[in-house]
């Protein structure tokens, strides 16, 4: 029964929800027991709040008897990334700094959750304030990869990726800043979609670097996450950069799955060189198939593109040496130092962010302060700004000749953990694909399209689509997901070994 | 760092003789809008602490700012009275530094986009050669959020040095500020301090007028920093300025300018430099004393908020709110004095007290000018004075005013009575009416009381009322005091005096 | 170009105060490196953008996102502290200040 109830998508867990099939309360006893068996090994959760998804559970099935309409994710398990604030429940970003702290708050992203009926599980493992590819950079030691556990589950949201590629839970909220959500999407052969920036409010999204920072879903499927995208997107008046325009229907696009007659583009800067072969292979393995199903297949060149992971490793610094000054030991958080001499208010500051944030996090708030500085300014980020424009002429000008643009999500499969761990500039490049999309603020998914052959391990190709069109992510996506399906026989994450 | 010594400074007259003073002056106006600036909590003083906080203004993980309209309305409707223009699109920008008073550390303030920019104010001041205008050039005014308030703890003097810790309380964290920052200001010689006292004076009639905030230095929602330098001649280079804080009131600005000056020329005269820093005014000892050293290594690394969108004011609203913006104070003072028909002598006691509106009001109730004059720039602003509150929180209204002079018009009061009305109504009795009825007091109109008061007394004083009879009218005022005694001040003595001259048949 | 800019101890103890953060002297040499050669290599968003390429500063072009100048619900004093490592007297208590205003 149990192993039943964990491997059912959310869709279907739902519906069974809803028909008094299964209750709320067994399905989230299931994932709780299999977190218990296996989160051991796996590492996706910092947190587990049992006695909260349970009493969360009971609620829709109390509901449910009372004959109340449900909403079609309730009683749906979930993890949360530990970057949104969830009221009473630790929050760490995954850093040491924020060890113990409880938000008096909801993130918007968490109300609308709990609103839905959704069940969550526990917040889960990341790079420390979202930053990183690979979860290692988490203060609270990395996340394995389900596939290999020698290996990096992506990041910065391998936590939540992981989760649900470990069927932990069938549905997470991943952030993505450069890649967060779909790059470990990728190397977990997992579902994970960057919604149109600001579809998603980032209220109680605790910031890495505001003008990039997006929260979205992370499933098992392209319908799945097409209900959780619903379900959490919206205009929210406590995010100013929130967009006002009413949410595509992803859902519908999610079950139309049709690309006949729709333009794709392949973007010639991202793939070739640089792309690990079982990757390439996929890849061109999936465009065929599109081709197969009606899709014309274009070749886009977006020029500017190589400068954008310059462009990004100036402007996310900046912005987040500034968003991680409220990090101080005043307010929330530790505070370290204090008992040592007779310290000023300056000193504990200094030695609680030098105990309290970890290596990655001091080297990009050293390089933001640097990119920031008076004199260093029009330099580097007044020009990664102008990049920024370019970058979005790019996407303007193939979004002409295309209705979707498609690369790989990442160079390469998940990678052995400790590998980059000391190339801060080989690490970056895993966000090559995903970085153009976070720049112009357009939305993005990736999805599983096989195994490298090289490694048997997950291969995640991207689609993405201009602002505001999140639908369209939806459609070609479940159209391939479908084709892919039929040709493997069953879902990619049987063939993960068994944990 | 910061000691109490008096620094050795140069008689002013000396001051002026040599050097040439050159000003700048950036105001900071807490506005009084019903939230913050960047989140709903509520902006009133004097709450319990950390009670008026929310994640936004504690700068809590995961927090946003959402920008309150009334905030920009109001900026906007400032630079329109300071003759500014107003940016067709501008931004806020974070100004980064580590401070526990403010939560994000940063603060969320307008760097070079500015919603309001290059205006100028008008201010009049008495010279040697009579009433003179300057006019002073406004740089800028934009939007920004205030900090939190810094108790310390421990120490001597609850002052910063040698406190053992402190405690801070984010109430007053994101209440809107608007700073506005003047021109140089050149040309003023020795007049630099009136000048800086009229321009604050000026702009804060505009302030009260625009209704935007209730601009009490004493609270802190009116605050001004005062940069001063020297240079040897009006043609000569800027000389190295400080910055003066902490100046909270009107007479303060006129005497920390003044002071700086003179200290400043002390240190110049002995061949010494000025050091580019801020200083800290003090109000019992009327100096200035040295506080952080302002390097040039300041270094706040100003960038476009990214949590926020650009404001672009719509012309139209702009418009819209320039055709309603309430009369310049300065015209309207102007209006009412021709009005009033009084002396520019006058007019300026008015002015200065802060009675302007009330009494004008007043006279729009029916009242005589010089009556509601003698009441809100005399008694009342004495008894103000007194109770160290504004004339406006006397719990006396321009009606009870205008009601006691219509009384003593009519003859129902006497001055006697009416100070004893205004008196009342001071202390809770209730409307003019009220106590004039609760106290007894009316004014004795009955003739027969009177004329019985008056034989009373002529009988007591024989040889006075011979001297009256006899032509020595100047003689009356004795019978007429007697009179009075003997009715409690409720007699009208005019009608006393008539009374009895027509009693006894004498003629003025 | 991207030739690598040249970071000294100095400029990392710099920019360490700014961001007020206590690295330890033996760490500046290993971040003055690491910066070099993040810079170098980022360094060449400067070739690409010409002057007339105006500033993305903000993906979507939204403006004039206000919030109406009402109170919304404020934490209480004991939610707003219960965060703090040192509390007294519903203040947030800090250690003595260095700097002045
Ligand atoms: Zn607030």
């Amino acid at each position: 029964m149990t192993s039943e109830l964990i491997s059912l998508t959310a869709a279907e867990t739902a519906s069974k929800v809803a028909s008094g099939e299964v209750s709320a309360v067994e399905v989230a006893n299931a994932h709780l027991d299999r977190i218990g068996a296996v989160d051991e090994r796996v590492h996706a959760f910092l947190y587990v709040d049992r006695e909260g998804a349970i009493a969360a559970a009971d609620a829709v099935d109390k509901a449910r008897a009372a004959g109340e309409q449900l909403s079609p994710l309730a009683g749906v398990p979930l993890a949360l990334k530990d970057v949104m604030t969830q009221k009473g429940i630790p929050t760490t970003c995954g850093s040491k700094i924020l060890e113990g702290w409880r938000p008096p708050y909801d993130a918007t992203v968490t109300a609308r959750l709990k609103a839905a009926g959704v069940v969550i599980l526990g917040k889960t493992n990341m790079d420390e304030f979202a930053m990183g590819s690979s979860t290692e950079h988490s203060a609270y030691g990395p996340t394995h990869n389900p596939w290999d556990l020698d290996r990096i589950p992506g990041g910065s949201g391998g936590g939540s990726a992981a989760a649900v590629a470990a069927f932990e839970a069938p549905l997470a909220i991943g952030t993505d800043t450069g890649g967060s959500i779909r790059q470990p999407a990728a190397v977990t052969g997992t579902v994970g979609v960057k919604p149109t920036y600001g579809a998603v409010s980032r209220y109680g999204l605790v910031a890495l670097a505001s003008s990039l920072d997006q929260a979205g879903p992370c499933s098992r499927t392209v319908l799945d996450a097409a209900l959780l995208h619903s379900v959490i997107a919206g205009h929210d008046p406590m995010d100013s950069t929130s967009v006002t325009d009413p949410v595509p229907d992803v859902v519908g696009a999610a079950l139309r799955a049709d690309v006949k007659g729709l333009k794709i583009g392949i973007v010639r800067e991202l793939g070739g060189e640089g792309y690990q072969a079982g990757v390439r292979q996929r890849f061109d393995e999936a465009v065929t198939i599109l081709e197969g199903l009606g899709a014309e297949i274009v070749e886009v060149s977006c020029p500017h593109f190589p400068y954008a992971l310059a462009a990004y490793y100036l402007i996310l610094p900046s912005e987040c040496s500034s968003n991680l000054a409220k990090f101080d030991g005043v307010r929330f958080g530790i505070r370290v130092g204090e008992g040592d001499g007779d310290p000023s208010i300056e000193q504990v500051m200094g030695r609680t962010r030098a105990a309290g944030f970890g290596d990655e996090t001091i080297r990009r708030i050293m390089l933001g302060t640097y990119a920031l500085s008076a004199g260093y300014y029009d330099a580097y980020y007044g020009q990664a700004q102008k990049v920024r424009t370019l970058i979005q002429r790019d996407f303007a000008a193939a979004f002409a000749q295309a209705d979707v643009l498609i690369s790989p999500t990442a160079p390469t499969t998940a990678f052995k953990l400790g590998e980059k761990l000391d190339d801060p500039l080989a690490m970056y490049l895993n966000d090559v694909a995903t970085i153009p999309a976070n720049l112009a603020g357009i939305p993005g998914m990736s999805l599983p399209v096989g195994l490298a052959p090289e490694d048997g391990l997950p291969v995640g190709l991207q689609i993405m689509a201009p602002a505001l069109a999140d639908d369209r992510l939806y459609n070609v996506g479940a159209a391939l997901e479908a084709a892919l399906l039929q040709t493997w026989g069953h879902p990619i994450l049987q063939e993960a070994p068994s944990l | 760092m910061s000691t109490s010594t008096a620094d050795a400074v140069v008689p002013y007259d000396e001051v002026v003789a040599e050097f040439d003073p050159v000003l700048g002056l950036e105001v900071h106006v807490e506005l009084g809008t019903n939230t913050k600036m960047f989140c709903g909590c509520p902006t009133e003083f004097g709450a319990e602490p950390n009670t008026q906080v929310c994640p936004v203004c504690l700068g809590l993980p995961g927090s946003m700012p959402a920008v309150n309209a009334t905030a920009v309305e109001s900026a906007i409707r400032i630079g329109l009275a300071l003759n500014c223009k107003i940016a067709t699109w501008c931004r806020f920008a974070r100004k980064n530094y580590f401070y526990p008073d403010m939560p994000k550390n940063f603060q969320t303030s307008q760097y070079d986009e500015p919603i309001c920019y290059d205006g100028y104010l008008d201010v009049d001041v008495e010279t040697d050669e009579g009433m003179k205008t300057f006019r002073v050039g406004i740089e800028r005014a934009h939007m920004e959020e205030d900090t939190g308030k810094t108790s310390h703890q421990g120490g001597a003097t609850g002052r910063i040095h040698g406190a053992d810790y402190s405690l801070v309380d984010y109430n007053r964290a994101g209440i809107p500020l608007i700073e506005i920052v003047t021109k140089t200001i050149e040309g003023t010689g020795k007049y630099a301090p009136e000048v800086a006292r009229a321009y604050v004076t000026a702009l804060r009639e505009i302030l009260r007028g625009l209704g935007v905030s209730d601009v009490k230095m004493e609270q802190g929602s009116l605050r001004c920093d005062a940069n001063v330098s020297l240079r040897p001649s009006p043609d000569a280079k800027f000389g190295t300025r400080t910055e003066t804080k902490n100046v909270n009131s009107l007479r303060s600005i006129e005497r920390a300018v003044r002071y700086e000056m003179t200290r400043q020329a002390a240190v110049l005269r002995a061949g010494g430099t000025i050091i580019q820093e801020t200083r800290h005014w003090h109000e019992d000892t009327g100096i200035t004393t040295s506080g952080r050293e302002k390097s040039d290594a300041e270094d706040y690394r100003y960038f476009p908020e990214p949590d926020l969108v650009p404001i672009a004011p719509d012309p139209a609203w702009v418009e819209k709110l320039r055709s309603e913006l309430p009369e310049n104070p300065a015209v309207y003072q102007a209006r009412l004095q021709a009005a009033w028909g009084i002396s520019d002598f006058d007019m300026m006691a008015v002015v200065r007290s802060g009675a302007l509106d009330l009494v004008a009001e007043t006279v729009a109730l029916g009242a005589d000018q010089a009556a509601a004059r003698k009441w809100w720039v005399g008694e009342l602003t004495r008894i103000a004075n007194d109770r160290a509150v504004e004339l406006t929180e006397l719990p006396i209204t321009p009606a009870d005013v205008a009601r006691v002079e219509a009384l003593v018009g009519e003859g129902a009061l006497n001055d006697k009575l009416a100070r004893q009305v205004i008196e009342g109504v001071l202390a809770g009795e209730g409307s003019p009416d009220e106590v004039v009825a609760a106290r007894g007091l009316a004014v004795v109109s009955d003739d027969g009381p009177l004329l019985e008061a008056i034989d009373a007394a002529l009988a007591e004083s024989p040889d006075v009322a011979e001297k009256i009879r006899s032509g020595k009218v100047a003689a009356a005022g004795a019978i007429v005091g007697a009179v009075m005694k003997a009715t409690r001040g409720q007699a009208d003595a005019g009608r006393v005096r008539e009374l009895l001259l027509e009693r006894l048949g004498v003629s003025e | 170009m991207s030739e690598t800019p040249s970071i000294s101890r100095e400029d990392v103890a710099h920019l360490a105060k700014l961001a007020r953060i206590d690295l330890p002297p033996e760490s500046l040499d290993h971040y003055a490196e690491q910066l070099a050669v993040i810079l170098g290599a980022v360094a060449q968003v400067s070739e690409v953008a010409a002057d007339d390429v105006p500033a993305t500063s903000h993906p979507l072009p939204l403006v004039n996102v206000f919030r109406e100048d009402v109170v919304r619900g404020s934490l209480t004093a004991e939610e707003a502290l219960s965060g703090a490592p040192s509390v007294e007297s519903d203040r947030f208590r800090v250690p003595r200040i260095l700097d002045e205003e």
